[in-house]
C-alpha cells in the first residue's frame, strides 16, 4: 500500500495536520494494512476539531470502503461498509420507504464516523442516537475482524466502540436498523419564537418526529434567544428535485461575517417566516442536510477557520443555557449558525455525547476572543452538569472533559485492551490526554 | 428493456463507479475479476442499488483457459449485451528496466488478454446486432514517454485493436467506445508524485455512459485531456526525444 503525504484539517479548518495517509480500495487491503501498520481510520473529516487528525503520524482513509452489503426489505436491516455516507444511504433507500434511523446535520458523514461519534439528529428526543440502531458492527484491530453486538459477550467492547472516537480499532462494516419513512419528502412547519422562554416552551411542547430550533445568537435583551422552531414529518409527494449543489471557490474575506452583517442576516432570516408560521414541503436532503448544497461552506469563515461550540445541559438547567446565550450575544462574536434542540436520554456508548436536556451549537470565526469566550462557555457547561461534544471540540482541556464523561474509566479500560500498542491515537485523544500521557 | 453488462477488472475503482451507475438503472451485471471476495461485496452493493441481477465471476486476463465460462454466461443473457474492459497493470518503468520479463505480463494485462476475450465475445454482439464494448485505454498510449513506455505501448496496441474491432462490429450493429482517461483518483495513482487535474472515478463512469449513449468512438476523460494530448502528440520527435514529461 502506497502512503500519501496529506495536509488535512478538521471541518472547522482551525486545526491542521500533516499525515501519511493510505486509502485501501477493498477489505483485503485494509486487513493487510492493519496487520502491518495499524493507524487510526478517518472518513470524510466532518468532525470540526482534531478528532480526524493525526499530525506527524499515519492514518487510513476509509472513504473507498463504501459498499452496500445487503438489505432486507422485510425488516429494514441494512448492512454497509463503514465508508458509505449517510447521505448516500438516504438517497438510495428513501424512495423505497426507509431512512437511516438517525441522520446528523451533514449527509457527508460516513457510517464509521457516525458510529465513532455516536451522532444524533433532529429526532434524538424520539429515536435516540445513531448507535442505538446498530444491530452489529465489525471491528478490525490487528488480527481477524470481530463482530460486536450491543448485548452478550462483546457488549463492553461495543459500548467502547460506539462513540469511542475510533480508539478500539477500525470500524469496517455495520448492520443498521433503518426507520420507515412515508416517502422522500418532508413537510416542515416553521414558527417564530419571540425569545428564549418561548423557544424552550415550543421545544418542550413539540411532539413532531423531527424538531430543531434556530437561534438568533445576536439578539439581546427582551429578544434574547429568539428563533424559529422547525418541526417535520416525512411524507410522500412530488416536489422539485433538489437544486444542484454549489461550492465556495475561495476563502471569504474577514468582513464577510462581521457582527453587523450577521445581525442584519439574522434579522432577515427570522422575518423570513411569517408571524403566524408556515408549512413547506422539501426534498429530504434539503431539510436534513441544508448546508451540503454548498460545498466547502466552511471557507466562508476565511482562512483561519472557525470553532463550533456545542454543549448539552440537563433539563433543569435551562437557566444556565440562558446565561450561555446571553454571554454569546453580548460578545457579538456569533455567526448565523446557531441551533438549539431538546435531547432525549438516548446514548449507546461510554463516551457518547447525548444526555436528556437541551443542546446548543454555535459557530464562531476562529480568533483569540472566540477561543476565550468558548473556554468560559465550557466552564458554564461543566458547572451546569452538562458536557461538550467531542466531534466539535478544538479547545477543551483534559480535566474538564473527563469530569463531563462519567463512564470515561470504563471506556479507557476497554480501549487499553483493544489497542494496547496505542496505534489508534489521534490529535484529539492526545490533546485531551484520553489515553494517558504519551 | 434492461441491458446486461460484463465488467472485466470490476474491482477497479472506475469499474466500481460504472457498475453502480448501471445498477441504479436496473441493468444486470456480470462482475469479472480475480478478488472473488471483493467481487461478491460489489455484487451485493449493485443488487442493493437496484441491479436486476449481479454476480461475481472469476476472470484472470493471464489465464485464457478460463475465458470460455464467462463467454457462456454472456450467451445466456437476454437483450442488449455490453462489455467494459478495465483490466490493466502499470509496473514502474524502473522495475521493468531491472526485469524485462515484466513486459510480457504488462502486454497481457493491458492488451492481449482483454483482446483475446473480446475476440470470443464479438460473435455474440454480431449475432444480436446490438451492444457496446467499452475499452479503457490511457492517454499514456498516445505517445511513448521515458517514464512508462511499456505500459504506453501496451495501451497503444489496445487502442489500435479497439479501432479495428469497432470497424468490425459497426457493420453488424454493435459499437466500440475507446476511453482514454487522464489521471484518475484510483488506487493506481494514489500517492504518486506529480499528479494534477485528478478526476474522481464517478466522473469517468458518467463520461463513459454518455459516450455509450451517443455512440462516440474515442473519448478522453475528463475532456480537456484531448487538448493536452493534442499538444503532446504534435511536438516534433526531434524535440520530444529530449524531453522528460
Amino acid at each position: 500500500m502506497r502512503w500519501k503525504t496529506v495536509n488535512s484539517t478538521g471541518w472547522g479548518r482551525a486545526l491542521r495536520a500533516t499525515s501519511q495517509m493510505a486509502r485501501p480500495e477493498r477489505l483485503s487491503a485494509l486487513t493487510a494494512l492493519m496487520s502491518e501498520s495499524p493507524a487510526p481510520a478517518f472518513g470524510n473529516c466532518r468532525s470540526y476539531g482534531d478528532a480526524c487528525l493525526n499530525d506527524g503520524g499515519k492514518a487510513i482513509d476509509m472513504t473507498r470502503l463504501d459498499r452496500f452489503l445487503g438489505f432486507d426489505p422485510a425488516t429494514g436491516v441494512l448492512e454497509v461498509e463503514a465508508g458509505l455516507t449517510i447521505g448516500e444511504i438516504a438517497r438510495t433507500m428513501a424512495p423505497r420507504g426507509w431512512l437511516p434511523a438517525v441522520m446528523p446535520g451533514t449527509g457527508f458523514a460516513t457510517v464509521g464516523g457516525a458510529i465513532a461519534m455516536d451522532v444524533h439528529g433532529k429526532n434524538h428526543h424520539a429515536h435516540g442516537s445513531f448507535g442505538q440502531h446498530i444491530k452489529s458492527l465489525t471491528l478490525l484491530t490487528g488480527g481477524k475482524p470481530k463482530k460486536l453486538t450491543p448485548d452478550g459477550a462483546t457488549a463492553r467492547l461495543f459500548r467502547a466502540t460506539v462513540g469511542g472516537l475510533g480508539q478500539t480499532g477500525v470500524i469496517v462494516s455495520a448492520e443498521l436498523q433503518l426507520l420507515r419513512c412515508k416517502g422522500d419528502v418532508v413537510m416542515v412547519t416553521e414558527q417564530r419564537a419571540a425569545n428564549f422562554d418561548e423557544l424552550i416552551g415550543l421545544l418542550d411542547a413539540t411532539d413532531a418526529t423531527y424538531s430543531v430550533g434556530w437561534v438568533d445568537a445576536t439578539a439581546r435583551g427582551e429578544a434574547l434567544g429568539r428563533g424559529i422552531l422547525e418541526e417535520a414529518e416525512t411524507g410522500a409527494g412530488l416536489v422539485p428535485a433538489p437544486k444542484p449543489s454549489k461550492s465556495v471557490p475561495f476563502n471569504a474575506p474577514g468582513f464577510a461575517l462581521s457582527p453587523s452583517i450577521v445581525r442584519v442576516f439574522n434579522f432577515a432570516y427570522f422575518r423570513r417566516v411569517p408571524a403566524h408560521g408556515r408549512t413547506v414541503v422539501k426534498p429530504i436532503s434539503e431539510f436534513f442536510f441544508p448546508l451540503d448544497r454548498i460545498h466547502d461552506w466552511n471557507r466562508l469563515y476565511g482562512k483561519n477557520g472557525f470553532y463550533q461550540f456545542q454543549c448539552v445541559v440537563p433539563i433543569d438547567q435551562a437557566e444556565a443555557l440562558r446565561d450561555t446565550l446571553a454571554r454569546i450575544s453580548a460578545s457579538g462574536l456569533a455567526s448565523p449558525l446557531a441551533v438549539l434542540k431538546r435531547m432525549g436520554p438516548g446514548r449507546a456508548g461510554y463516551m457518547s455525547f447525548p444526555m436528556e436536556g437541551y443542546t446548543l451549537a454555535v459557530d464562531f470565526r476562529a480568533n483569540t476572543a472566540a477561543a476565550r469566550l468558548i473556554r468560559t462557555l465550557e466552564e458554564l457547561t461543566a458547572t451546569a452538569g452538562g458536557r461538550i461534544y467531542l466531534a466539535k471540540d478544538a479547545l477543551a482541556s483534559a480535566e474538564l472533559v473527563r469530569a463531563m464523561y462519567p463512564e470515561y474509566d470504563d471506556w479507557a479500560a476497554e480501549v487499553a485492551k483493544a489497542d494496547p500498542r496505542r496505534a489508534m491515537v489521534t490529535d484529539l485523544v492526545r490533546r485531551l490526554g484520553l489515553r494517558g500521557k504519551v | 428493456m434492461n441491458e446486461t453488462w460484463i465488467l472485466m477488472g470490476a474491482t477497479s475503482s472506475m469499474a466500481r463507479a460504472l457498475a453502480r451507475a448501471v445498477a441504479e438503472r436496473g441493468d444486470a451485471l456480470l462482475l469479472a475479476g480475480r478478488d472473488m471476495d471483493d467481487l461478491n461485496r460489489l455484487a451485493a452493493d449493485c443488487r442493493t442499488r437496484g441491479a436486476a441481477t449481479a454476480s461475481a465471476v472469476s476472470f484472470d486476463a493471464r489465464k485464457p483457459e478460463g475465458f470460455q465460462s464467462l463467454v457462456t454466461l454472456a450467451e445466456k443473457s437476454h437483450g442488449v449485451l455490453n462489455a467494459a474492459v478495465f483490466v490493466g497493470s502499470m509496473p514502474e518503468q524502473t522495475a521493468i528496466d531491472a526485469d524485462p520479463s515484466l513486459i510480457d505480463g504488462t502486454i497481457i494485462d493491458n492488451f492481449s488478454g482483454p483482446a483475446r476475450f473480446l475476440q470470443m465475445l464479438a460473435p455474440i454482439l454480431e449475432a444480436r446486432g446490438s451492444g457496446t464494448i467499452v475499452g479503457v485505454g490511457s492517454v499514456a498510449g498516445d505517445r511513448g514517454r521515458v517514464g512508462n513506455y511499456v505500459y504506453g505501448a501496451a495501451k497503444a496496441g489496445f487502442h489500435t485493436y479497439l479501432s479495428g474491432l469497432r470497424n468490425r462490429l459497426t457493420r453488424a450493429g454493435g459499437h466500440v467506445v475507446t476511453v482514454k482517461p487522464g489521471f484518475v483518483d484510483t488506487g493506481m495513482t494514489w500517492g504518486i508524485e506529480g499528479m494534477f487535474l485528478v478526476a474522481p472515478p464517478e466522473k469517468v463512469a458518467k463520461d463513459i455512459l454518455k459516450a455509450v449513449a451517443k455512440q462516440r468512438n474515442v473519448i478522453y476523460t475528463p475532456f480537456f485531456w484531448r487538448f493536452i494530448m493534442l499538444i503532446i502528440r504534435s511536438i516534433p520527435e526531434r524535440i520530444f526525444k529530449k524531453m522528460s514529461i
